[in-house]
């Protein structure tokens, strides 16, 4: 039993939705109780996807386990099928579902269904997210990708890539890119992006590009073994390791090394004086241990930052991140408890911390400025625009968004200085600090709007409580409007009743 | 008067339920009661579900955790046992502030049949008097969504202390500054013996007894209601206060129970209410003459159906329901238009057919949903912000209308430069 309040990893059948809804012409059905349909919205809502995961949930209820949860389980592949007619299927149980053993994958398979179907077994007792999607994308390559010449023209697969991926959409454009660039024809990117006739070509490849180890190591590691196909081990994050990256990529396919760094910026912002400012800072970074890594890098090497702690969440991945650490001089931090990380940043105090959504709640916590470089992510990490990680375009994304979390923390010093100024302090009381940032903490009440000081109307005490029960986000509306109201009128005196007439005149 | 649907014919579905589970209350639950502490006895699922459910609005150490259940916990039950004192020990620890633990059952505790009540009961023994231990079941194979409240609150009865008094108790978690002003309506009839469950401290837990009288606050507790009627306390029927006549009938059953008379009743209500219609009748012209569907979500729907149909004008097509409660209903029932088509349970995929058949101006609808259906062409509600706003009384009313008008603006706002250019 792991007492836990935040994870950094979903259970294990989150991962295969995430490759399934990366992929078109998959369906997922996923024996498992009616709550467990919350995963949608990670994708409806976090990545703000317009349809739904292609996933059917047997929602099946306490009443059905006396049952036949297996005749429920059946039901609803035929359903699935019929309504949704995939080109591949993939069956497995969540949580609750695995307890109580109905062998989904026998099950599917007796239905005798004219399409490949795949049974997986992602064990949720003992494995999280990032196997899921590995396990997944793994038993979909095993089944579907069959013996296939090899393309006349060098070529490659892209592997990795999934829904709610961190940057995932932008990182295939940035490295698609960088292929392009030297001649070499993209072959498959996969999951996301493909479809099972797809995955059925991909020994077509000549070799394979591995973006994200995490979701995909292991069908890059079978199709080494089954269609001997290699497979990179740079990742392409930050100016050097894009360059790295490119003689990988170039040796592979035999090919001259081209890179067009044009449009790469990112290496005269970080040598130009203003950044000076950053000599040194001590940066704390967290994640995933592919963008752990990476980041850890780019921050020494590219930015001149200091690393002053370096981990990442997921233990299967840890040596080379202990390595790395060594190298760096401090302790790695495996861990996927998230209060042990906010106690070693806590004991680091860095100036800024680079980790995941969880570190990025600590780091406001703690006052210390964050930039997210990894997943676990939040509806602010699929943004409008374009905003790689890897490759030229992304190198420059990182010196943006590294460098705009310091400059906030600037004005953060400056709100400190003036901590004690009566126009900084908020009459309201500390009760936001608690859990608001600091900075929004000491967004003073504006004076009245009008220009007008009401100075003549007078809060009675209850009228007064009843203002501070309003959030203080808009409490300066609402005294505001209400000051206006009584002025109108030509009150002398704010009631209750008053501030609830003004919100009423005010209502919509 | 009409008997509204009272007698309509109710479609019965069991298909894909695209609901929350009762933990989800846990979201809500634990801002109520600031020292109370929910532990959820699960799977990584639960507390992933937990935190894609809340992680988006809560941002401080939150007063829940998940303990989740590992491969050792499955081998035997006496381990897990152990482990659970354990980890409560730990947890009480950390977090000297908490005065009442909820241990919430889920699915998996469920299957496997660790037995939480007596846990619970283990755990009292350890930690009193500083703690009092509870437990209750949020799993998604017992609950849907705001069951889990309705379930929090009846594991909470047992423990009232008894009364004789002729006391009021409102039940329901309600926003503090909402229920402040339910009490101060209540009291401005006279009526001051009034409490609250949950309360929002240990220690003003209300008293029941057979001459308690208490009214619901919300639709879906039944559960609580039933456990209360089982202390000898006497419901008091009404429709739900949401709305202002929602608010004004339900206010007028308490009065009624109460023996307030008419002048009393109308000096309290009477200036509240008049701003309300007033509030009201602003927002109502976005949506006077719209057709919105409702899909199963928090037992909500149906009272606020009502309000829409009754007080801005919407014309309801499909009312859907995880759970339709005839005897809490009945009063709503009676005021819902005569042809909705009402709905129980679900089969996602029929509905979701029905509404693009439909094709509602407005469909009210899960966060796995609205996109979807907005991609489709759709306006969309979340419902889940019906259940996370203050919308109760007199000086919401507007409030909730605009909830529902907001999609509807923000379309016509955003179809084209001419609409911009005009606003």
């Amino acid at each position: 039993m792991k007492l836990s309040v935040w994870t950094y990893e979903g259970p294990p059948h989150v991962g295969a939705m995430r490759v399934a809804t990366g992929m078109e012409g998959v369906h997922y059905v996923l024996h498992a109780p009616q709550g467990d349909t919350y995963a949608d919205l990670l994708f409806t809502m976090i990545e703000r996807r317009g349809e739904r995961p292609p996933v059917t949930y047997t929602t099946f209820q306490a009443r059905d386990l006396g049952s036949d949860t297996a005749t429920l389980f059946k039901d609803a592949c035929l359903a699935a099928y019929e309504r949704f007619k995939p080109r591949a299927m993939i069956v497995g149980a969540s949580c609750t579902a695995e307890l109580i053993q109905d062998d989904p994958g026998g099950l599917a398979e007796a239905l005798g269904l004219p399409i490949p179907v795949v049974a997986l077994e992602l064990p949720s007792y003992s494995r999280k997210e990032a196997f899921g999607t590995d396990e997944t994308f793994y038993q979909l390559v095993r089944h579907l990708a069959g013996p296939v010449d090899r393309t006349p023209e060098v070529s490659c697969n892209v592997l990795g890539p999934t829904g709610l991926g961190f940057r995932h959409r932008d990182d295939v454009v940035e490295v698609c890119k960088l292929l392009d660039g030297m001649g070499i024809s993209v072959n498959a990117v996969a999951p996301m992006g493909s479809e099972p006739a797809d995955l059925a070509r991909l020994g077509a490849a000549h070799f394979n590009v591995l973006l994200y180890p995490e979701h995909a190591e292991a069908a890059a590691r079978w199709l080494e073994r089954e269609h001997g196909q290699p497979w990179t081990r740079t990742i392409p994050i930050g100016a050097r390791a894009t360059r790295a990256f490119v003689a990988e990529v170039a040796a592979l396919a035999g090919v001259a090394p081209v890179l067009d760094e044009g449009s790469l910026r990112q290496p005269w912002w970080s040598r130009s004086v203003d950044s000076t400012y950053l000599t040194g800072k001590r940066v704390f970074v967290f994640g995933d241990a592919t963008h752990a890594m990476a980041a850890a890098r780019v921050a020494r090497d590219e930015m001149g930052f200091a690393v002053c702690g370096l981990g990442c969440y997921n233990r299967e991945f840890a040596r080379p991140v202990r390595a790395l650490a060594r190298e760096m001089g401090v302790d790695a931090l495996v861990t996927d408890d998230h209060l042990e990380v906010e106690d070693a940043i806590a004991q680091a105090a860095p100036e800024m911390i680079l980790g995941t959504q969880m570190e990025r709640h600590i780091g406001k916590r703690l006052g210390i400025p964050c930039a997210v470089i990894s997943a676990p992510v939040h509806v602010q990490d699929f943004p409008a625009r374009h905003s790689p990680q890897m490759g030229v375009e992304g190198a420059n994304v990182l010196f943006d968004s590294w460098v705009h979390p310091l400059v906030m923390g600037l004005e953060e010093h400056l709100l400190t200085m003036f901590r004690d100024d009566p126009e900084f302090h908020d009459a309201a009381g500390p009760s936001h600090h608690g859990h608001g940032t600091a900075a929004v903490a000491r967004i003073p009440e504006p004076a009245n709007a009008g220009g007008e000081p009401a100075l003549s109307l007078v809060w009675d005490a209850s009228a007064e409580t009843e203002l501070r029960k309003i959030p203080f986000f808009v409490r300066g509306k609402a005294r505001r409007n209400t000051e206006a109201f009584a002025a109108e009128r030509g009150l002398g005196s704010i009631t209750i009743d008053t501030l609830y007439e003004a919100k009423a005149h005010y209502a919509r | 008067m009409t008997r509204g649907c009272l007698d309509a014919p109710v479609l019965r579905e069991r298909g894909q339920h695209e609901v929350f589970c009762g933990l989800t209350g846990i979201v809500w639950l634990h801002r109520k009661m600031p020292d109370a502490f929910f532990l959820v006895v699960g799977s990584r699922t639960c507390a992933h579900l937990l935190q894609s459910a809340a992680g988006v609005m809560i941002f401080a150490e939150p007063r829940f955790a998940t303990a989740i259940l590992e491969e050792g916990d499955l081998a035997g039950l006496k381990d897990a046992n152990e482990e659970l004192d354990r980890t409560v020990a730990r947890l009480l620890d950390r977090r000297p502030d908490v005065r009442r633990l909820f241990l919430v059952g889920s699915c998996p505790s469920e299957v496997i049949k660790l037995d939480l009540q007596r846990a619970a009961e283990r755990l009292n023994v350890t930690h009193a008097p500083h703690v009092e231990v509870l437990n209750y079941s949020g799993s998604g194979i017992e609950t849907t969504f705001t069951q889990g409240e309705d379930a929090c609150l009846a594991a909470m009865v047992p423990g009232l202390p008894r009364t004789d008094a002729s006391n009021l108790v409102l039940v329901g978690a309600l926003p503090d500054v909402v229920e402040d002003q339910a009490l101060s309506l209540l009291s401005a009839m006279g009526l001051d013996d009034v409490s609250v469950l949950p309360a929002r401290r240990a220690g003003q837990a209300p008293a029941v007894g057979p001459n308690t009288r208490y009214a619901l606050l919300q639709p879906f507790l039944g559960d609580t209601a039933g456990a209360l009627d089982g202390r000898g306390a006497t419901r008091i029927a009404a429709p739900f206060p949401f709305g202002v006549e929602g608010t004004t009938v339900w206010l007028r059953a308490v009065a009624d129970a109460f023996g307030v008379d008419d002048a009393t009743f109308d000096a309290a209500t009477a200036a509240p209410r008049a701003r309300a219609e007033r509030a009201v009748a602003k927002v109502a012209g976005d949506l006077g003459g719209r057709r919105v569907t409702f899909l199963p979500d928090s037992q909500l729907e149906i009272p606020l159906a009502r309000f829409l149909a009754r007080e801005c004008g919407m014309v309801p097509v499909e009312v859907g329901t995880p759970f339709l409660h005839r005897a809490l209903m009945e009063p709503e029932l009676a005021l819902l238009p005569e042809g909705t088509r009402l709905a129980e349970g679900q089969d996602v995929e029929k509905q979701l057919d029905r509404v693009r058949a439909d094709a509602p101006d407005l469909t009210v609808c899960g966060l796995g949903l609205a996109n979807p259906l907005e991609s489709e062409g759709f306006s969309t509600k979340w419902a889940i912000e019906l259940v996370f706003s203050p919308i109760h009384f007199y000086e919401q009313a507007a409030d909730l209308a605009a909830l529902f008008a907001r999609p509807l603006r923000r379309r016509a706002m955003l179809a084209g430069p001419a609409a911009v250019a005009a606003e």
